[in-house]
């Protein structure tokens, strides 16, 4: 499960001329952890403390002068590094005021990145492609720097990684319309260059990161129409293979962009499991709005979901938006079916609904044709005609709610999952700019096809809730596997019901948003459970599985989120008194029985062993086999 | 190797007696040991805790301590009588009324020269220890009560008697008493009943540690006679003390069956000087009463009620890595390490022996078949066709049923050998004696498979035989060349009845030629006893295994160890053999497949197949299970030459029938412990 902590502002920002580009080069880590060293997109280096957001130094170069290059920290020299026009290193310490004043070496080419990791040299990538030890250069800064790349062949992203004592420097190239990844290897130098496969589109990747997993060197690009593609290069990879090798992928997430493409995005690994996107306009999104998703790779949901991103180092995301650079710590738990999809619905229920929405997620994406994403692009084209239809867009509610049933009704399992998750897309985004327009009945049925789940259509349930339409509601929170918390919450605000009971959530992350429930609410709520707990109680023999009822444990579940959520506020209030009382009486007499149940529990289990001796009699023949 | 009928046997109510006295001889490193029903056990601790020697019980005998005095052992009991027994002869040697009424105890002075006893009528009698017997010398002065417990201080000039609440130090020259320690009663409701001192222990240094029915254990001065320090460890009784030889742990007995150590340490690590005796650990391996307790140099050897024997070593002692291996260290030693159950194995006929009756039983029958893990329907039920209760008071000390199930032996100590022929056409003749009253004791028996000849060993150097089971029976003797000291303890005959193969408890295997009456040969000595062993019925090879798992094949034709053997003495035996804690009881063999040796310890049973690869070290031994998952076509690649079955376990016999069936007799510990009385204290659950 990932979570995505409140996040904080680190440092204002200077609005840069064009929207595009960011006002910030970069930002690296010191050899502090809670250090931040931002450069911005002109002169300045920031040393940031990020947890107390407060700058600790600040260098800037002369007016006139440009940073070409986000600066690094040595971590064995303890030493800052930047570049300025291209061309100038500059060196120096963190007690050094004056960054004119700072050790400078003018060399003989353009550089594009100076690179920096724990534990490996600082490493100079130049334009053209070379790569040189920082140390190395300064001791002969004028040196011939030589061309590796081509004309009109020009370095996109470049990053470096230190495995195994092994140094490597990554970068992609951009060469008419073809990507290619080098991969340099330092110490012996060896460079291998991979091309990357092209794109239907022919789109250009928005974003590349790099992680080191397991020995290999796994690289996840998004491309603008919503693919994240992963591709693993070994770090003993082949050695001495002359040319250019095609690169394989395979795609890790598959994003719902609608139709658009994605403008400006990036994705970066935050573990095995988890990527994190940035910039991306989500489906039901009014434009312009960007949102910072996590996704979990292995289920394909979405987990948790705010605004943009740029950086990641050590469990915090930096991300500048708007006016302010932001840092938003996160956390990914390990990943895991239960933890992704909350706390199990009652089991009657869970088997039938919640298996037909995740599986079909699989096939969908990794399933019987090895082609998947091909053939996805085929079949997405064949729905677009389909939602293309008029009356989606301008009709009234009826014609709607005619046209979907017929949708609905006619199309196979696999089509029906995507088109189904568009449509409702569409009629919600309708209904959130016509306010007017509200089609309940067309969205029930699409509820009812159980192939919608939260993630596709997050806005649904709070337009439901909105024009409370607590029908809908319902059947979503019975049919949904992967409501947030939030809206779990939420519902309850507005209306208390069995199917509440029975959403799956998470403990630790349904406990903060139960706070935001007032003290009558959480009284209404408790008598009620308190109510429902009695009567199950009184009649728990005779109790038939009725559906759409919750367990025993649900309702003792609840009981005790809410009572760790608002004990204090429940013992000052005076009408919560007789019902405090209550349930802690009957926690006594449950304490009690469990105890009286404890002591026999040895008994019984020795009451259990004894079957089986009894059962071997004074005298017996029997056949046994030897090998 | 294929599938096997199992007749499994459980209707042998063998039931152990309780330990009731243990004393051990750090000298010998042997340890005597006597059970309720008087009869005594000596265990070599240098060789694998073998069960070395076995002397059978009598009605009359009760036993309520043991003492060595160097290589002698004596016995006292509530029968009045101080017994020395005959190691040799494996029966007492003499019997001594001390006319103290019922003694309780008996020691001896670290010189070996005196015995003390302790008297109901509360007299201390001192004896002198000589060549060939024991004489009375005096009374120390004569108290008011019973003496239940004596300890001799190691220089000899005190003894402190544990009494009824008290404990008297008397001074030994004179004997006069010198001081006189009053023991508390317990609390409440046994503030009434008088405080039994159940066990003292007189140290170097004057201290006396005394174990009492109020569940203390006391530390007192012996020179000022003051209380030291109390140790209450128990609701019940603290029934049994031992010190161990440095004198720096005392180990306590409880009636809640836990063992308790005491050291005498320095409570803290400043104060080396300071030392003082201070509760340490508590062992629980019994569920019933601890009465018999030694420490020895590397274990706690204890034993009570329960019957069984528990050598709990001493870690601290040992290298760290056994329990960095997680090896359970804890040896419990159930059953006795001889025969109680006789195979006759072609007629299918079992001979149970307790220590006052024989049980003859034909084994059931089945005609169906079935597949392995299938349990059979009965066509007809296994039947009881003789109980044989012995006579006179002296217990059975061995029984042997012939092949045929025809005739059957027992012997007792010291009364006569009787046979009885069993056969169901003729009306059942009465046991009669067959041999002459000069070979009457004998502490084992053999009918040969093909004749119906009979040996059994009556003295230490001699075998005798009686064949042909007629009243005028031939009886002869095989007198041994060479002098021997020990007694025999397991004999073996050939299926031709031409060999006789013998063992004694110096290690050594004779192998007789019966047809000439001669000694054939004699196998090399090795190191530990043998624990069991058989000549194969058509090679004439004979297999011993030894009480330390070593398996030796000796072609007795040839006079040498055969080539099987040298090759698995070369390769060694796996690890997981080797490291197994109950001795091999039974050797068998195969009649149908020469190249198969049945063999059983306490927790398998195992066929060797000669044929088959051995194992080497790194061979998953115990491979029945991975066997079992394999192909047909992958399996023998897999197979060695021990194939290991640990389904049934608690074994007391396991025997290959002519028939191809396997006979396996079970006696469940639980059922054991199922018909031992209630402990004086069931601990609740949650209290």
């Amino acid at each position: 499960m990932a979570t995505l902590f409140e996040g904080f502002t680190l440092c204002g920002l200077v609005q840069t001329s064009s929207a595009s580009d960011s006002a910030i080069q970069g930002i690296e880590l010191d050899g502090d952890s809670d250090h931040a060293v931002v450069t911005d997109s002109t002169r300045a280096v920031t040393l940031y403390k990020v947890s107390d957001q407060k700058p600790l130094g600040s260098w800037t170069v002369k007016q006139g002068q440009l940073l070409t290059c986000p600066a690094v920290f040595n971590f064995q020299t303890k030493e800052y590094v930047v570049v300025s026009d291209n061309k100038v290193i500059r060196v120096w310490k963190e007690e050094d005021l004056n960054l004119d004043k700072a050790f400078k070496a003018t060399v003989s080419a353009d550089v594009w990145r100076v690179h920096s990791a724990p534990g490996g040299e600082l490493v100079v990538l130049f334009q053209r492609g070379a790569v040189r030890l920082l140390d190395s250069l300064l001791s002969a800064p004028q040196q011939p720097i030589e061309g590796i790349l081509s004309e009109k062949e020009v370095i996109r992203w470049s990053t470096n990684i230190v495995a195994e004592k092994q140094h490597f420097v990554l970068f992609t190239t951009e060469q008419r319309g073809e990507h290619f990844l080098y991969v340099q290897r330092l110490n012996p130098n060896t460079l291998q260059k991979y091309r990357l496969e092209r794109e239907d589109s022919g789109a250009s990747p928005l974003s590349f990161s790099a992680s080191l997993r397991d020995k290999h060197i796994n690289l996840l690009y998004l491309y603008p129409n919503g693919c994240v593609y992963q591709s693993v290069v070994a770090v003993r990879g082949p050695v001495g293979l002359e040319g250019v090798q095609a690169l394989p992928r395979s795609l890790r997430l598959r994003l719902p962009v609608g139709e658009g493409e994605l403008g400006a995005a990036s994705a970066v690994a935050l573990d095995e499991a988890h990527v994190a996107v940035v910039g991306m306009p989500h489906p039901s999104a009014r434009t312009g709005k960007d949102f910072l998703c996590i996704w979990n790779t292995n289920f394909q949901t979405l987990q948790a979901e705010i605004l943009r991103i740029v950086w990641c180092y050590l469990g915090k995301l930096f991300v500048p938006h708007g006016k302010a650079l932001s840092v938003i710590p996160y956390e990914c738990q390990k990943s895991s079916l239960a933890s992704a999809l909350g706390k199990l619905r009652h089991p009657g229920i869970a088997v039938s609904k919640s298996s037909v929405a995740i599986p079909s997620w699989n096939t969908l994406l990794h399933g019987d044709q090895p082609q998947g994403p091909t053939k996805i692009v085929d079949t997405r084209k064949s729905v677009l005609t389909v939602v293309h239809l008029q009356p989606l867009q301008t009709g009234p509610v009826e014609e709607v709610r005619r046209e979907v049933e017929a949708l609905v009704s006619r199309g196979d399992a696999q089509d029906l999952q995507l088109s189904v998750g568009r449509l409702a897309c569409q009629l919600v985004a309708r209904s959130q700019v016509e306010t007017a327009f509200y089609a309940p009945g067309a969205l029930a049925r699409l509820v009812q096809t159980q192939c919608l789940c939260h993630s596709m259509c997050p806005d649904l349930l709070l337009l439901a809730l909105e024009h409370k339409d607590y029908f809908l509601c319902q059947l979503c929170l019975q049919l949904f596997p992967d409501i947030p918390e939030v809206v779990t919450c939420a519902c309850l605000k507005t209306f208390i019901g069995n199917e509440v009971l029975q959403t799956p959530y998470s403990d630790n992350l349904l406990v903060p948003h139960l706070k935001d429930l007032n003290a009558p609410q959480v009284i209404l709520f408790l008598q009620y459970l308190q109510f429902i707990y009695l009567k199950y109680s009184q009649d728990v023999y005779t109790q038939t599985p009725v559906l759409r009822s919750p367990t025993m444990t649900q309702i003792i579940d609840w009981v005790c989120l809410l009572l760790d959520a608002h004990f204090t506020v429940l013992v000052m209030a005076p009408d919560a008194k007789g019902l405090l009382s209550n349930l802690q009486s009957f926690v006594k007499s449950q304490v009690k029985l469990f105890s009286e149940l404890g002591k026999i529990e040895g008994s019984l289990q020795e009451l259990h062993k004894m079957k089986p001796s009894k059962d071997i009699s004074q005298y017996s023949i029997e056949v046994i086999e030897l090998f | 190797m294929g599938e096997f009928k199992v007749h499994r046997v459980r209707f042998f109510d063998y039931m152990p007696t309780a330990i009731r006295a243990m004393a051990f001889n750090a000298h010998t490193e042997r340890l005597a040991l006597a059970r309720m029903d008087g009869s005594v056990e000596i265990f070599n601790f240098t060789d694998h805790y073998f069960q070395e020697k076995v002397i059978p019980g009598k009605d009359s005998r009760s036993i309520e301590s043991l003492c060595w005095v160097g290589g002698r052992l004596f016995s006292a009991g509530l029968n009045g009588e101080i017994a020395e027994y005959d190691l040799e002869n494996l029966r007492p040697k003499y019997s001594l009324e001390a006319y103290g009424g019922p003694i309780w105890t008996i020691i001896s002075n670290t010189q070996g020269t005196q015995l003390a006893i302790g008297c109901e009528d509360g007299t201390v009698k001192l004896f002198e220890v000589l060549e060939e017997h024991i004489q009375f010398e005096r009374n120390l002065d004569r108290q008011k009560g019973r003496i239940i417990s004596l300890s001799w201080h190691p220089s000899g000039t005190h003894i402190a008697a544990g009494m009824m609440d008290m404990i008297r130090v008397f001074d030994v020259p004179t004997g006069h008493a010198v001081q006189r320690l009053l023991v508390d009663r317990g609390f409440g409701g046994s503030k009434s009943r008088e405080t039994v001192v159940w066990s003292v222990a007189f140290l170097s240094d004057h201290t006396v540690v005394s174990g009492d029915s109020a569940g203390k254990v006391q530390v007192w001065d012996g020179h000022t006679g003051t209380l030291v320090k109390t140790h209450l460890v128990t609701k019940w009784d603290v029934l049994a003390l031992s010190v161990s030889k440095d004198e720096s742990s005392v180990v306590a007995g409880t009636s809640e069956g836990t063992v308790i150590q005491f050291q005498f340490i320095a409570p803290t690590l400043h104060q080396q000087q300071d030392k003082e005796w201070v509760r340490t650990r508590t062992f629980k391996n019994h569920t019933h009463d601890v009465r018999a307790l030694a420490e020895i140099e590397t274990a706690i050897v204890s034993g009570g009620m329960d019957t069984h024997l528990v050598v709990r070593p001493l870690l601290e002692k040992f290298d760290e890595n056994i329990e960095m291996a997680g090896f359970d260290p804890v040896l419990l030693l159930f059953f006795p390490q001889r025969n109680l159950v006789s195979c006759a194995k072609k007629a299918g006929l079992l001979l149970f022996q307790f220590p006052g009756q024989l049980e003859l039983w034909r084994l059931g029958d089945s005609d169906e078949h079935g597949k392995p893990g299938d349990r059979l329907p009965l066509k007809r039920k296994p039947e009881k066709l003789l109980l044989l209760k012995r006579k006179g008071e002296d217990h059975i000390c061995c029984s042997a049923l012939s092949s045929c199930g025809g005739w059957l032996a027992y012997s007792t100590v010291s009364s006569v050998l009787y046979t009885l022929h069993t056969s169901s056409a003729s009306p059942r003749t009465p046991p009669r004696c067959l041999l002459p009253p000069a070979n009457h004791q004998s502490s084992l028996l053999l009918l040969p498979s093909l004749s119906a000849s009979m040996c059994t060993p009556s003295s230490p150097s001699q075998v005798s035989g009686s064949s042909n089971m007629s009243p005028q029976l031939g009886c002869s003797s095989l007198e041994n060349h060479r002098f021997l000291l020990q007694p025999i303890h397991l004999m073996t005959t050939s299926g031709d009845g031409k060999w006789l193969a013998a063992a004694n408890s110096d290690c050594e295997i004779h192998v007789y030629n019966l047809q000439k009456l001669k000694l054939h040969c004699i196998v090399p000595v090795y190191g530990s006893c043998p624990s069991a062993m058989g000549i194969h019925p058509t090679t004439n090879n004979m297999t011993v295994v030894h009480a330390d798992q070593q398996l030796f094949e000796y072609s007795i034709v040839e006079k040498q160890y055969t080539d099987w053997s040298r090759k698995l003495q070369k390769q060694g035996l796996h690890n997981v053999w080797l490291d197994r804690d109950t001795p091999v009881t039974h050797v068998t063999f195969n009649s149908k497949n020469p190249n198969q040796v049945v063999l059983h310890d306490m927790h398998m049973f195992c066929i060797i197949d000669q044929s088959l690869p051995l194992p080497d070290q790194k061979t998953q031994f115990y491979n029945q299970m991975t066997l079992r998952s394999l192909s047909e076509q992958e399996r023998p690649s897999h197979l060695h030459a021990f194939k290991i079955c640990k389904t049934f376990q608690d074994l007391l016999c396991v025997s290959l029938l002519d028939d191809q069936s396997l006979v396996v007799v079970e006696r469940p510990l639980l059922a054991i412990t199922s018909q031992l009385p209630a402990p004086v204290r069931q601990k609740k659950f949650a209290t």
